[in-house]
């Protein structure tokens, strides 16, 4: 072993300094989880800071906004779950109708740009779009007779979580729905021909073929979704839920971190603890939503 | 193929909606872009849409002077060729040696990567090891931590696993060691693959803010995304530009009262956002083949 190591000492050179690299800024910030069990002190460091076992666990369970965190981490990725898995689907599907081809590339072209836009300028485009001052939501509805006043939309909690939901669809749904309809690109055309000549419309193609034959992409996909479920997302709530109004139905489990950790306070050790349950729920919720794919015959690994 | 009465109808809706999502998405970025061309103080009358009321460049003549606003587009623009650069070739190596079947303990070294995917510190013990490193206040911790990435390793490794032995070979029978091969013979012929990954690499370093936001505040190392947050929470940017002093930004909005916070967040956004819808049209296509590279074959 290590007469064969030294010997391609040159290709070892090529990966180990990487690996070093992938050591030091990941696997070291995974042991860093231990002072979740500590009191850390940023001046006595991890090796000396005093161990508390379990308090800060304690702690976050019982913190007064414990169940508001819970609430609406759960619910932001419930309802973003249920719109945002879907949507590329149905977009690559109906993208799969179009005859004109030129139409078909425009619309992908165009759907595909705020994915690689940045939060910061999404939230920018929302904040304007939905201000009081200019904002092209109040100037339609205003046309329409169906508000008086124009309304602050970002200020009112009631309408927080549809917004929320609603850009995230708007930013991913057409560069999501590639691998969709890259999967509806390889089902075998002979399928569509013997159907057609059975008489099945289009729209019972759909169902019939189309779907069946992508269904193990769209189950890969759903493992993984699940497997993130409590990533009610961060970029989009921080900045979109800047308004201390909106606190009640804005604040996650990460964001609670962020907040706790470094924005507000510096309770490295307690926001610790909450981010490491949040990953150790996700981390079940992966392995349970992997072994039900299995079952039916789908499987991440 | 002749179309039923239905079915003509179902193509009729489906052109509608897919023409209403692609207005949906245009039309933030024409509105945005509308307001910039717009005199702040007649934006703030309401009913700018769709074509300027009162066209003017006094927007981006008060954007492209503010000092601070082009420092930070020269530290974005450097953040982003320095970092895709280092970071794809970083990677590019470490692929290398990766694809390699004689490579001892490769097996072993790729469980080490994988799991690094689904499990993480998180944001905290991060944040504690950049700050234990003295990263903070650098420009190293803008382009640093991203050098190798796990995802683009796996890609790159599949194209390189891909490449006929026989060009390899040749090389060694030239007395070429590895890294010989890697940097004469592989390297130049991976032109594709190099590039669909350097432009994701260097969107997201363009777009990221956040880094900026936890680990610098030296207002010369900020990037244009990061300022763009800054400025974009109207509140806060009086008070920040006003505490900092010096800055020209505040003693121009006074001079121009018609220039407003929004009609200069929207100017400063389509500077932030140029560098990104210029290259667009002509990456595109590299981009779909990237992530079907990525998803399909990683």
């Amino acid at each position: 072993m290590k007469a064969r190591w030294l010997k391609q000492w040159d290709l070892q050179l090529m990966v180990v300094p990487a690996l070093l690299f992938v050591l030091l800024f990941s696997y070291v910030p995974m042991w860093g989880i231990v002072l979740s069990f500590q009191q850390y002190n940023l001046f006595k460091g991890v090796f000396h800071s005093p161990w508390v076992g379990l308090d800060n666990f304690k702690l976050f369970f019982n913190a007064p906004e414990f169940w508001q965190l819970m609430r609406n981490t759960v619910a932001i990725s419930l309802l973003k779950f249920v719109t945002a898995f879907p949507a590329p689907i149905v977009l690559a599907l109906l993208l799969n109708e179009i005859r004109s081809m030129a139409f078909k590339r425009f619309v992908q072209t165009v759907t595909y740009l705020p994915h690689f836009m940045s939060w910061v300028i999404v939230a920018t485009f929302v904040t304007s779009l939905l201000s009081v001052d200019n904002g092209s939501l109040n100037i339609l509805l205003q046309k329409l007779h169906a508000i008086g006043d124009p309304v602050n939309w970002l200020s009112i909690p009631e309408y927080f979580w549809a917004i929320i939901v609603s850009v995230g669809v708007w930013k991913e749904i057409g560069f999501a729905a590639i691998v969709y309809l890259a999967a509806i690109a390889g089902v075998d055309p002979a399928l569509y021909e013997s159907a057609s000549m059975d008489g099945a419309s289009r729209l019972r193609q759909m169902f019939a073929i189309t779907i069946p034959c992508i269904s193990p992409v769209i189950v890969i996909f759903l493992i993984l979704a699940i497997g993130s479920i409590l990533n009610a997302g961060f970029e989009d709530l921080l900045l979109l839920g800047k308004n201390p109004v909106l606190g009640s139905v804005a604040n996650v489990i990460d964001t609670y971190v962020y907040r706790m950790g470094l924005k507000e306070a510096q309770r490295y050790s307690y926001a610790t603890a909450a981010g490491l349950f949040q990953a150790v729920v996700n981390v079940i919720l992966l392995v349970v939503a992997n072994r039900t794919a299995r079952r039916f015959g789908h499987s991440l690994w | 193929m002749r179309l039923s009465r239905t079915e003509r109808t179902v193509q009729v809706v489906i052109y509608v909606l897919l023409t209403l999502l692609a207005f949906l998405t245009l039309y933030p970025f024409w509105n945005s872009l509308v307001i910039s061309f717009n005199l702040g103080s007649d934006t703030s009358l309401g009913g700018i849409t769709f074509w300027p009321r009162a066209f003017t460049w006094e927007n981006y003549e008060v954007v492209l002077r503010d000092h601070r606003i082009a420092q930070a587009f020269v530290v974005s623009v450097a953040r982003t060729v320095a970092g895709t650069a280092l970071s794809i070739l970083a990677t590019a190596v470490f692929s290398y040696g990766m694809s390699k079947t004689e490579l001892a303990g490769r097996k072993y070294y790729m469980i080490f990567c994988i799991v690094t995917l689904y499990f993480n510190g998180g944001l905290i013990p991060y944040f504690l090891l950049i700050h234990g490193l003295g990263m903070m206040n650098t420009f190293w911790v803008l382009i640093v931590p991203g050098a190798i990435s796990i995802w683009n390793m796996i890609i790159f490794r599949t194209f390189f696993k891909e490449m006929p032995a026989g060009l390899e070979e040749s090389a060694k029978i030239d007395g070429c060691g590895h890294f010989g091969t890697f940097f004469r013979i592989v390297l130049p012929l991976s032109g594709p693959v190099i590039a669909s990954l350097s432009l994701f690499v260097a969107v997201n370093l363009w777009n990221d803010w956040f880094t900026a936001t936890l680990f610098i505040n030296n207002p010369k190392l900020v990037p244009i995304q990061s300022l763009l947050q800054e400025i974009m929470n109207a509140n806060t940017v009086t008070e920040q530009l006003r505490s900092q002093g010096g800055s020209n930004f505040l003693d121009k909005i006074f001079q121009a009262r018609t220039v407003t916070t929004k009609s200069l967040t929207m100017a400063t956004m389509m500077v932030t956002t140029l560098p990104i819808i210029a290259v667009y049209p002509f990456v595109q296509r590299h981009f779909v083949k990237g992530v079907l590279v990525g998803s399909l074959k990683g």
